[in-house]
């Protein structure tokens, strides 16, 4: 066992920036208009009638500059995330290289408008017909967009575009059932419905998935398409997905992969090779751009030849020598956002992609296996901890659902309390499930390609170390954090329209006398 | 397996792969594959183009590519319409680039807590911008937010229409128009098109009152309109709404409300916009990202599909923590029966936001409002008296107006500017045919007088 170290986050004590407020200090300062200005428009007031004009100035803080810099780096630093191990399942927190940030922070980039001609975007354009080519590689589809803002977005993508194929052939509004299973990321049924769909759920067999016969039962002349994801979160791969592939097209209806556990099979299977017509790749996850705490983000989109007339549009494409926006796609879905995507997290992805090579992409998921699997032995020998579906043997793939249901009823120690002690050794929270949570106390480590043996072996001792303390003191464990930049969260739910204080207007109207105090 | 271990994978060493394979007892990395069916295996090589592995050739063949962009850095450019260059300090730059913020995903509430705390402050400040209580972490982008805000009122009302500005630019209507889903879907929202005064650009309160009745879930109206104007009769058009039990929802650019009045003073029940203006690079319209704002009435914040983060308090006494509210409702907590759906976004643009609001605080936001409303009425001004030139409305917009060319098409106009290094105003001439040869010219703080002065000789010359 390696020695754990003797963490500790940083505390700053740091004020909310409105209370570093002191009236008439400046951070940021702007000229007059020049005296030409002046003289030709004159007094702004009067550019602005007065009925419009704002009354009272924004009671926003007034602070010098360096003061505003040094309170954000105060709260960056009190801020944990990937300075320590994060295993965050599901978003596969990997590498994200720091040429990408440090390239697409150039004016070259940086400082493009998306409505500039075409002539003078060449280079990005190549560069997003670049990853285009380079997703249809690996997913055997024919075009990739990237104007979805996330995965949840792409998905939503499909969904529009379901709509627009079934309006196309007259099935609109007879076509209304969407189907997923239950350990489906919750976007693919929430965006079918968002899209006006009904939404089917297949609920897990014995396997740890739905068994074809449910799909078969579930499908009719009503099925618009399946949204599924696979392998699951579990890190089970569904090996009659082919065959669900074809009960779908057969009874009529369109399927979308939702490739959010891609890290685990690059290179080894091709959503278009299982027969699907649509898939989503998140960039911010397995394509080493950079999650941001949540976006920017980028929900790649690909699909078919025969769903293609009805990407949003614009598409970048490859006309000659040259790469032009076409807006001319008279059968488009039209828009689901502005413009044409998270353009710096297009061209990061690209750079990951090349950094990376065929070789590379195939060891990264070998590894991100490999490493699950290692970490799996050693976590199946502590005590308290089970894996999900037992009767699964074969190696998972790059995540494994466990549950501490076992810990919790002999200690009183569930995953939240897990999670916030392990904090306290420089480890981020792991993501626990989905809802619902069928695993009871779940947590879902996902090892990823970058982490090293010994990071690995760390975050296991961490974890052993915790359940040590589960059994032998648990009040420790119950009570923590207790190295973190604040204690744990009292027990109280904000869920009430006394409590709840989104800004600090709003928590001063409610709470004055604690804000106060 | 690559011979040489690769720079991002720590386990790419083949001794290291060998040691985790003997303490698993397996004989090979494909045997971990076994779930996977041969059948589904992909066959045949990977093809992708030659791996560039080696960082200085990597960069070499990105900044290659980079340098065929000409950026509106290097060039003189009145480009906007939702997509704006303002000056991002370099504060900000400083704080969005660190690496705490730039790559973590979600951890816990103690290990969170900074990161959190930024979210809570973007979220406060914008609140006082708005003047309104309830604000939800960001969302894609304005277009979005609007399109949600939509379907909150839908939900609210129980209605199926929509009002919207027949001034609306062409890329956000395009994004309401697929939130609100096609006829064919039983929750299909009717957008209906509002006039707008031809003389002022303003709101045509009559058309709006005739479309109004009981079935109008929502009339959204924007200021500064997408077409620049200052939207005159907002408070007028939301009591409309109200008399007839539509909410009032407003479309608003943060950055003019240091001078203009907010929506929670003119009625509106939710607003949206942009956070992009607020310290984010434009990015080629990567740097979008938008809002969703309300008054802090449950009946509200019920509807929500964002994240919402609350201020709480930890088991420590005096001790401040934050959570999530009314998670329950979002689609993490209720899958198809969440409002909307919830997801990643552009959270890190928050922080980014955040610090430029701390920047500017009260004063600055004043003085960046005189500073755009006075230079753009100055390059209107000039533009205006150019020979075959017009601004359609001269009077009452924020940072953009409409420029008429009379004898040209503003394709070959912009065409010729680009030969003296300006990038002319976004071509209206698709989107509003009855402006004829129109273009939107947008002008912030970064356009010095000479630069508009530099405009109006380059477009004096290619006219002539």
């Amino acid at each position: 066992m390696t020695e754990l170290r003797r963490y500790h986050a940083a505390v700053w004590d740091e004020p909310l920036v409105m209370e570093l407020s002191r009236e008439g200090r400046r951070g940021l300062v702007f000229p007059a208009a020049e005296p030409e200005v002046e003289q030709r428009v004159g007094d702004p007031r009067s550019l602005v009638p007065a009925s419009v004009r704002r009354a009272e100035p924004p009671a926003l803080p007034e602070l010098s500059e360096p003061d505003v810099l040094r309170h954000y780096l105060h709260l960056s630093q009190e801020t944990l995330g990937m300075m320590g191990i994060s295993l965050f399942g599901t978003c596969t927190m990997k590498y994200n290289p720091r040429l990408g940030e440090a390239l697409t922070a150039r004016p070259e980039l940086a400082e493009l408008h998306p409505d500039q001609d075409e002539e003078t975007l060449q280079g990005v354009l190549e560069l997003v017909h670049g990853l285009d080519r380079i997703l249809c590689s690996l997913s055997g589809m024919d075009r990739f967009v990237f104007q979805a803002g996330g995965g949840a977005h792409a998905a939503y993508t499909f969904a529009c575009v379901a709509r627009a194929w079934l309006g196309e052939h007259g099935e609109l509004g007879k076509r209304d059932e969407v189907i997923t299973t239950i350990q489906a990321h919750p976007c693919n049924a929430a965006t079918a419905a968002a899209a006006g769909f009904k939404v089917v759920t297949l609920m897990l067999g014995d396997d740890g998935y739905p068994p074809v016969e449910a799909l078969r039962a579930a499908v009719s002349d009503r099925t618009a398409a399946l949204m599924v994801n696979n392998p699951d979160d579990m890190g089970i791969y569904n090996p009659h997905i082919d065959e669900w592939v074809e009960i779908i097209h057969d009874a009529g209806g369109l399927c979308f992969y939702d490739h959010a556990n891609f890290n685990g099979v690059m290179g080894k299977v091709r959503a278009r090779d299982l027969g699907f017509d649509a898939c989503m790749y998140m960039l911010h996850k397995t394509f080493g751009a950079p999650k941001g705490g949540g976006g920017p983000a980028v929900g790649a989109f690909g699909c078919t030849r025969e769903l293609e007339p009805y990407l949003p549009a614009p598409v970048v494409v490859q006309r000659g020598d040259r790469f032009v926006l076409d807006h001319d796609r008279p059968r488009s879905v039209g828009k689901v956002r502005e413009f044409w995507g998270n353009v710096p997290q297009v061209v990061k992805a690209y750079a990951w992609s090349r950094a990376m090579g065929a070789d590379g992409i195939h060891e990264a998921s070998d590894l991100s296996v490999l490493a699950n699997n290692y970490m799996e032995r050693r976590l199946l020998e502590i005590p308290g901890i089970e894996r999900s579906n037992p009767q699964v043997d074969a190696p998972r793939l790059e995540m494994t659902r466990y549950g501490f249901g076992k810990l919790q009823q002999e200690t009183g120690i569930g995953v939240v309390d897990v999670a916030n002690r392990l904090a306290d050794f420089g480890i981020d929270g792991p993501w626990l499930s989905h809802e619902p949570w069928l695993v009871p106390e779940p947590i879902t480590p996902e090892a990823g390609e970058m982490w090293s043996k010994e990071d690995l072996d760390y975050w296991v001792d961490a974890l052993a170390e915790v359940v040590r303390e589960a059994y032998e003191e648990p009040e420790l464990v119950r009570t923590a954090p207790h190295n973190q930049v604040v204690h744990k969260l009292a027990d109280r739910s904000v869920d009430d329209p006394e409590i709840w204080a989104t800004t600090w207007r709003a928590y001063l109207r409610k709470h004055r006398s604690a804000a106060t105090a | 397996m690559s011979a040489t271990p690769h720079p991002y994978m720590a386990n790419s060493v083949a001794e290291i792969k060998q040691e985790m394979l003997d303490a698993i007892g397996s004989e090979s990395i494909d045997e971990l594959f076994a779930q996977i069916p041969a059948r589904h295996r992909l066959r045949g090589p990977l093809e992708l183009p030659p791996a560039l592995v080696a960082e200085v050739e990597l960069s070499r063949h990105l900044r290659d590519a980079l340098a065929r962009n000409e950026t509106c850095e290097e060039n003189l450019s009145f480009l906007g319409a939702g997509c704006w260059q303002h000056h991002v300090p370099a504060v900000c730059d400083e704080v969005v680039r660190r690496s705490e913020f730039v790559t973590p995903v979600w951890g816990t509430p103690a290990s969170d807590y900074g990161r959190n705390q930024v979210w809570f402050e973007f979220c406060s400040q914008l609140g006082e911008l708005l003047e309104l209580d309830f604000v939800g972490l960001p969302v894609y982008s304005w277009g979005c937010a609007a399109g949600h805000a939509i379907r909150m009122a839908s939900r609210l009302t129980g209605r199926q229409r929509v009002l919207v500005p027949r001034t609306l630019g062409p890329e956000r209507l395009a994004v309401i128009r697929t939130f609100c889903e096609p006829t064919a879907t039983t929750s299909h929202i009717e957008v209906a098109l509002v006039d707008y005064d031809s003389a002022t650009g303003f709101l045509d309160l009559d058309d709006l009152d005739t479309k109004l009745d009981g079935d109008v879930a929502a009339v959204y109206v924007e200021t500064p309109t997408y077409l620049g104007q200052i939207e005159a009769g907002i408070a007028e058009a939301f009591d409309l709404a109200h008399e007839h039990g539509a909410e009032a929802i407003a479309g608003v650019d943060p950055i003019s409300l240091g001078i203009l009045s907010a929506p929670g003073a003119y009625g509106a029940d939710i607003a949206v916009g942009s956070v992009q203006p607020l310290g984010v690079h434009m990015s080629c319209g990567g740097g979008v990202g938008g809002f969703i704002a309300s008054r802090d009435e449950e009946r509200y914040a019920r509807e929500y599909p964002t994240l919402n983060l609350s201020l709480t308090d930890t088991i420590f006494p005096g001790e401040r923590g934050y959570t999530i509210a009314l998670f329950q409702q979002t689609s993490y907590g209720s899958r198809e029966e969440g409002n909307d759906w919830t997801g990643n976004s552009t959270y890190l643009w928050s922080i980014a936001a955040a610090a430029y609001m701390s920047l500017l605080g009260p004063q600055g936001f004043y003085e960046l409002g005189e500073l755009i409303v006075q230079r753009s009425h100055y390059a209107a001004s000039l533009l205006d008296e150019l020979d075959g030139v017009r601004v359609l409305w001269p009077q009452g917009f924020f940072k953009e107006f409409v420029v008429t060319f009379e004898r040209a098409s503003v394709a070959d106009v912009n065409r010729s500017l680009r030969g003296h290094g300006i990038f002319g105003g976004k071509d209206l001439s698709g989107a509003f045919p009855e402006l004829g040869q129109s273009a939107l010219y947008c002008v912030t703080e970064v356009h010095t007088a000479a630069d508009v002065e530099r405009l109006a000789r380059a477009v004096a010359e290619v006219l002539a």
